[in-house]
């Protein structure tokens, strides 16, 4: 497992095989086959863009929904999760600490859609006691990417 | 008509502004040029730091300090010199608290060199020794390293420049621009060197975090018998991107750092109110975070040493700062031709080696202070310069 190619990878996925062996420091051949093995292994679970979505006409809505669930006796949250994951509506599930149990981000073209996954899917599944949905608005940043504003370097062209 | 050059300062006067200062200004008016040209870190100050200060303004903590500093700063910086360089200053007498390493630099070399005394710099090095040698009076003793010693400063080349009258040497490293680090045996060989003398070592370590493999910094200080016949500068602007908060610190024994102190007392009063509480933050909390700034400098190192070498300009491995170093002579060119060249026709900007004294020439200095996608940009923009040029 190769933490320094994996940081790599994680801030650019389109680095070329020889970029990422000259900044890693391995051979051209260890990186392909560490990465290789990454994924195999399951670490490397897959390479996505990230895109801003709002200045594309085929914008959509997401939300977080906030659910609390009975969890199951021996199974945890883990079924309830596993079930949740199926839709496609469904970006990411997460088992939190404090006030509810799991973070559900939901997906679709429209407010009415969203609300009506909710409504219609998470609230009548049987441990679910309650949900509360929080509609995005603006995404500001995301996977570490600044989607707002053009950083400027202000710092000149030469210095000593 | 006031006759303006009869009434300033003769050494203020003799002090010519750099030659490449012209180079600089064309630059500066050219659009979409990229630039390897800027001495400073890309990143922005830590958040955690950031928020120090701006805590610090919310309980109005503004007013003067110590002359020497916060208290609480320099039991940090205290600990911090322990922690990472085993170093031991006491808080309360040899460390004073100044406004960037710079600071700490000119009070130290006044505070020592009278009027005839040689100060020792090697060179190539940061621009600012020889001037403020100047200004006190001293008489600048130029040492040039050179590239097959890895730019390091051997203690025959010191030797041979040791007179009666020599009063500090200047020790550079990490260093800009040449990226070499003087190893423990390095270092070790000019302490002995030094040891049977009265000479100061001024030890500018402001690159001191970043280093890169295996070799971390050492101190020349921390060598036995060493820390009473030296000043360390260290400071905050390069590890943890700090350049405007201007801050930085002189350590050594107290005798000199009582005297250090006086001229900072009436030059300066005291360093930034609002700089000294971040910098506790950076201190106490920013492990982390410079580790991982430090790991995507050598991501950047890596690749544009590889980029440089591929293209035939012979570039060292950078031991240390944020530069490289890469040898131009193969384009049958002094520095200053290549970079003005470079810059008309591809809008790449370096700093010429001959902007770092003696030594310089033949080398281009590379900042690696950017992305490595601007990093790219610019070995693509290079290799179209040389295949135009036919090197």
């Amino acid at each position: 497992m190769n933490k320094r190619l994996l940081n790599l990878l994680n801030k650019n996925a389109r680095y070329k095989i020889t970029e990422l062996a000259t900044m890693s420091g391995l051979s051209e051949d260890e990186v392909v086959s560490e990465i290789k093995n990454m994924e195999k292994d399951g670490i490397i679970r897959g390479y996505k863009t990230v895109i801003d979505w709002e200045r594309m006409d085929s914008a959509f809505v997401s939300a977080l929904i906030e659910l609390k669930v009975t969890p199951k006796a021996g199974l945890g949250f883990e079924e309830i999760a596993e079930r949740i994951m199926q839709y496609n509506e469904v970006e990411s599930v997460y088992l939190m600490s404090g006030g509810y149990d799991l973070c559900v981000m939901v997906k679709d073209k429209t407010f009415q859609q969203v609300a009506m996954f909710v409504a219609k899917e998470l609230s009548t599944m049987d441990s679910v006691i309650s949900t509360a949905t929080h509609f995005v608005l603006r995404r500001y940043k995301e996977l570490d990417v600044p989607l707002i504003g053009c950083k400027n370097d202000d710092r000149g062209t030469l210095s000593l | 008509m006031i006759d303006y050059t009869s009434i300033i300062n003769k050494e203020v006067l003799d002090i010519k502004p750099s030659g490449i200062r012209k180079f600089f200004d064309i630059a500066e008016t050219m659009d979409d040029v990229i630039s390897l040209g800027v001495g400073e870190p890309d990143f922005p100050t830590p958040w955690n730091i950031r928020n120090a200060g701006i805590r610090s303004l919310e309980q109005s903590k503004t007013r003067y300090t110590s002359n020497s500093g916060l208290e609480i700063l320099r039991n940090e910086i205290s600990i911090f010199l322990k922690r990472k360089y085993n170093l031991t200053y006491n808080g309360k007498e040899e460390i004073l608290v100044t406004v960037g390493g710079s600071e700490g630099i000119d009070a130290t070399v006044r505070a020592i060199v009278s009027p005839g005394d040689e100060v020792i710099i090697p060179q190539p090095s940061y621009v600012c020794y020889e001037p403020i040698t100047r200004l006190a009076g001293g008489t600048p003793v130029i040492i040039e390293t050179k590239a097959e010693n890895e730019f390091r400063v051997t203690a025959e080349e010191l030797k041979s420049k040791i007179t009666n009258k020599t009063k500090v040497l200047i020790l550079p490293y990490p260093c800009n621009p040449t990226g070499a680090i003087m190893r423990r045996e390095d270092l070790i060989a000019i302490a002995d060197v030094i040891k049977d003398t009265n000479i100061i070592v001024l030890s500018d370590e402001i690159y001191s975090e970043l280093t890169f493999g295996d070799e971390k910094h050492v101190s020349i200080a921390s060598l036995d018998g060493m820390r009473e016949r030296t000043v360390v500068i260290n400071g905050f602007s390069k590890a943890f991107s700090m350049t405007g908060w201007r801050l930085g610190y002189a350590c050594g024994p107290k005798e000199i750092i009582k005297q250090v102190t006086k001229i900072h007392q009436f030059a300066i009063m005291c360093a930034p109110t609002t700089s000294q509480y971040a910098a506790i933050e950076a201190l106490k909390n920013c492990d982390d975070a410079v580790e991982k700034m430090l790991e995507e400098y050598d991501s950047r190192r890596r690749m544009i040493v590889k980029g440089f070498n591929d293209l035939g300009l012979t570039c060292r491995d950078p031991k240390g700062a944020f530069y490289a170093f890469p040898c131009i002579k193969s384009t049958g060119m002094s520095s200053d031709e290549f970079c003005e060249k470079l810059l008309l026709s591809k809008k790449v900007a370096f700093v010429p080696g001959t902007a770092f004294g003696l030594g310089g020439e033949g080398f281009v200095r590379a900042s690696y202070c950017y992305s490595v996608e601007h990093i790219r940009e610019a070995l693509k923009r290079i290799k179209e310069f040389l295949d135009e040029i036919g090197a």
